[in-house]
């Protein structure tokens, strides 16, 4: 008998749980706070200054959110996750979405039930070198000694580019960025290869970073993207406009500093649609008529997110590149708001 | 002449030792240069150490304090000594120190986890120094509600509601084993304590929390890191897996069949996966199982495991313990007329403790090491802060100067209990071996 109820009570826990998966906004409304998932730490995407609050180029993505659906950017719960256990924390319910440097690839789209919304930042591996070496182009480190993070995919891309390239070289393998930087720096490898934003970070903790270049050359596409659980298309509807509001408002111009007179209404329907001064877009994704003026007024477009993370004036120093708007030549491109 | 004898009518007195065999001399002499070939290692050695202090203790000592930034050191550097060489930037530990102990704990809520760990102090007291009145054991038993009160936060009533539990099942026990037998007392006894924590209490804390408030502030477990948790995670599993062990070990001994393969079977399992695989359970594995939207600790799940995985270990060292007394210790207690319980609290377990006492420290020792583990799976122990540091562009590049503090640390913590465990050897001592 005992074990029947409790039984029973497991099953009634587990459909409610079922029941209640679909509606991640309401649970996110009825909580007051979006449980963000970020890393542990990466340089310029997230981690915590000296008074423990969370900073960096993903982590004002979840800010902006925060401002959109309660107008404070503060209401977010920053859960740090590690690359293993991130897609478990998503489809558990432990986190709300991921802004965590996450490739979107096929099989996490498809097989591991996660739904990418978009695409914040393109990176992709690239190479360093010593100025010293006199190398402009990676096609010319034939027999290059490279030092190579074991374990990843940048291992793979690299035996690649060389073959497509009929260079040879002599790999290095090491454990982790902190023994390759050692290794790179002491001069044990002619090349270090990694994605190209961390090899921005790498080089300047480097004592002399200004006698390293990075190449031009970019071997693999890794679209890092905000990704929610699969089979809910209004959170992530929530989600994916967010993001395009910032890039949409780098495109026409509207600026944190800015956004509060064009909010007033503008000659530019377009701008008056994403703001809200003109039609419903807002409720349309069950926000208020604002949510955009208050996104953007809490951590600005998606250029001024860029330029005080990892932007050419910060010690990171990456060049807009890929991630210039496409009117600039880059990929960042958001679909009307209509 | 019949007086002439060499019989000597008084004691000589005691003659300096040799010089070359006492004082520093002489140490050195036995020591260092006893023989060529010791004489060469000695030199040898000698040599190594000075050259590795050489290139250290500059470094330690010419290091900055004051800087805002890994790139600021090395403008004072090259300033201060115009040669290219790296000193240490220490001015990190002074900006980021309080992360490494405390975490990210709200700093105006510094003392809860200060006085959390004196009340530690106080509660270990009695068991680490026998001499202590026992009535300081109360502390202990309060602690264990306590505790987590301060660390975590909330109202006042839920450790003392949860406290009322434990009395509330002791009196079940207490009064229907008088009326039904000791074995259905202490099943009744369990199930009101259990009843009362999961029925009763919940509704009984809100009630009271709204008529008397009295709380301290929440703190989230995310804000849980640092030597913050890696102690309370290493308190945890050694306070708790003691008394377990214990349990496991006689278990393992015992001629009841299930019992025995039951203890056997755990211990085996557990010391045949390693922790790391144990933690990914805790933190990945289990989320598949638990429906949606339940929320279970992640900091209390890894803390079972740790437990459960501490246990099994220290009862294979209690069962070496148990292995190594004389069997005529056991015949003595069953001839004395003892019941087995009797018999192992005054005679088995106080001699096998004993004997086991320098296997248990050691397996303490290295729990609470093995908690930096938890890092993987992205608990902010101090290696994981470290990572989070060097994350910050201020100090991206920072490496020694983070692992030199934390290994400072843990080895003041790692060393102290190892020597207390080499004076409780020598104060159990009865000199009969």
């Amino acid at each position: 008998m005992k074990k029947t109820v409790f039984f029973g009570a497991l099953v009634g826990a587990g459909l409610v749980a079922g029941a209640s998966a679909a509606a991640t906004l309401d649970d996110i409304k009825d909580r007051g706070k979006i449980h963000c998932g970020v890393t542990e730490g990466t340089l310029g995407f997230s981690a915590r200054d000296s008074e423990g609050n969370h900073q960096g180029f993903d982590v004002d993505f979840c800010r902006a959110l925060g401002a959109a659906i309660f107008n404070d950017s503060d209401a977010v719960e920053y859960i740090e996750l590690s690359s293993k256990n991130r897609f478990t924390a998503l489809s558990s319910g432990q986190v709300d979405l991921l802004y965590r440097t996450t490739t979107w690839t096929f099989s996490r789209d498809v097989d591991l039930k996660t739904t990418f919304v978009g695409i914040n930042y393109y990176d992709g591996q690239g190479f360093m070198v010593p100025k010293e070496l006199g190398v402009t182009s990676a096609k010319e480190l034939e027999g290059a000694t490279v030092c190579i993070e074991t374990g990843t995919t940048t291992e793979l891309n690299l035996a690649d580019f060389f073959r497509v390239n009929g260079m040879s070289y002599e790999p290095l393998p090491v454990g982790g960025t902190t023994e390759a930087k050692a290794l790179f720096e002491e001069g044990a490898c002619d090349v270090y290869t990694t994605d190209a934003s961390a090899l921005a970070g790498v080089r300047a903790a480097l004592k002399d970073p200004a006698a390293y270049i990075i190449l031009p050359e970019i071997v693999s596409k890794e679209p890092l993207g905000p990704a929610v659980r699969h089979g809910d298309d209004e959170w992530a509807d929530v989600v994916r406009w967010v993001q395009n509001a910032l890039v949409a408002a780098e495109e026409t111009g509207v600026t944190s500093a800015n956004v509060a007179e064009l909010a007033k209404g503008t000659d530019n329907p377009e701008i008056n649609r994403m703001l809200g001064s003109e039609g419903s877009l807002g409720a349309m994704l069950g926000l208020d008529a604002d949510f955009a003026v208050r996104a953007i007024a809490a951590v600005g477009n998606y250029g001024e997110i860029f330029e005080r993370n990892i932007g050419e004036n910060t010690p990171i120093g990456l060049a807009r590149g890929l991630n210039a708007l496409w009117t600039e030549g880059g990929l960042q491109y958001s679909p009307p708001f209509r | 002449m019949a007086d002439l004898s060499y019989v000597r009518l008084e004691m000589l007195p005691q003659k300096e030792p040799p010089r070359s065999s006492v004082g520093v001399q002489g140490w050195m002499r036995i020591n260092l240069f006893s023989s060529g070939a010791n004489t060469i290692l000695t030199i040898v050695a000698a040599v190594l150490v000075l050259m590795i202090l050489a290139s250290i203790l500059p470094w330690i000592f010419g290091g900055v304090w004051n800087a805002s930034s890994l790139s600021e050191c090395r403008e004072i550097f090259a300033e201060r000594y115009g040669n290219g060489t790296e000193y240490a930037c220490w001015a990190v530990i002074k900006d980021r120190w309080h992360q490494i102990i405390f975490g990210y704990y709200a700093p105006d809520q510094y003392w809860r986890p200060v006085l959390g760990f004196l009340l530690i102090l106080l509660a270990f007291a009695p068991v680490l120094f026998p001499k202590l009145p026992s009535q300081m054991f109360y502390i202990t038993l309060a602690s264990i509600f306590i505790y987590p009160w301060l660390i975590w936060g909330g109202t006042i009533w839920s450790p003392i509601i949860a406290a009322l539990g434990v009395a509330v099942g002791y009196g079940v026990y207490v009064l229907a084993s008088r009326a039904l037998g000791s074995l259905i007392g202490l099943l009744l006894g369990c199930a009101a304590a259990i009843l009362w924590w999961s029925a009763i209490s919940g509704a009984l804390t809100d009630a009271l929390s709204s008529t008397i408030p009295a709380s301290l502030e929440t703190m989230s477990s995310l804000n849980l890191a640092g030597f913050v948790l890696s102690i309370t995670i290493g308190i945890v599993a050694i306070a708790a897996s003691l008394p377990l062990a214990i349990v496991l070990a006689l278990g393992r001994q015992s001629d009841m069949w299930i019992v025995n393969k039951l203890c056997t079977g755990f211990i085996e399992i557990i010391r045949g996966v390693p922790l790391i695989t144990l933690l990914f359970v805790a933190t990945v594995l289990l989320n598949y199982f638990l429906p949606r939207g339940v929320e279970f600790d992640v900091i209390l799940r890894v803390m079972i495991l740790v437990t459960l995985f501490t246990a099994a270990y220290i009862a294979e060292v209690i069962r070496g313990g148990l292995a190594a007394l004389p069997k005529g210790q056991y015949e003595a207690a069953d001839a004395l007329g003892l019941t087995y319980w009797q018999a192992q609290r005054l005679i088995i377990l106080p001699q096998a403790l004993k004997i086991s006492i320098p296997g248990i420290v050691s397996n303490f020792i290295s729990v609470f090491k093995d908690t930096t583990l938890v890092s993987i799976v992205a608990l902010n122990d101090p290696l994981g802060i470290a990572n989070n540091i060097r994350a910050n562009s201020d100090w991206n590049g920072i490496v020694w100067e983070l692992y030199g503090f934390i290994g400072l640390i843990f080895w003041i913590f790692c060393f102290s209990m190892s020597r207390y465990s080499m004076w409780l050897e020598r104060r159990l001592q009865t000199g009969h071996h």
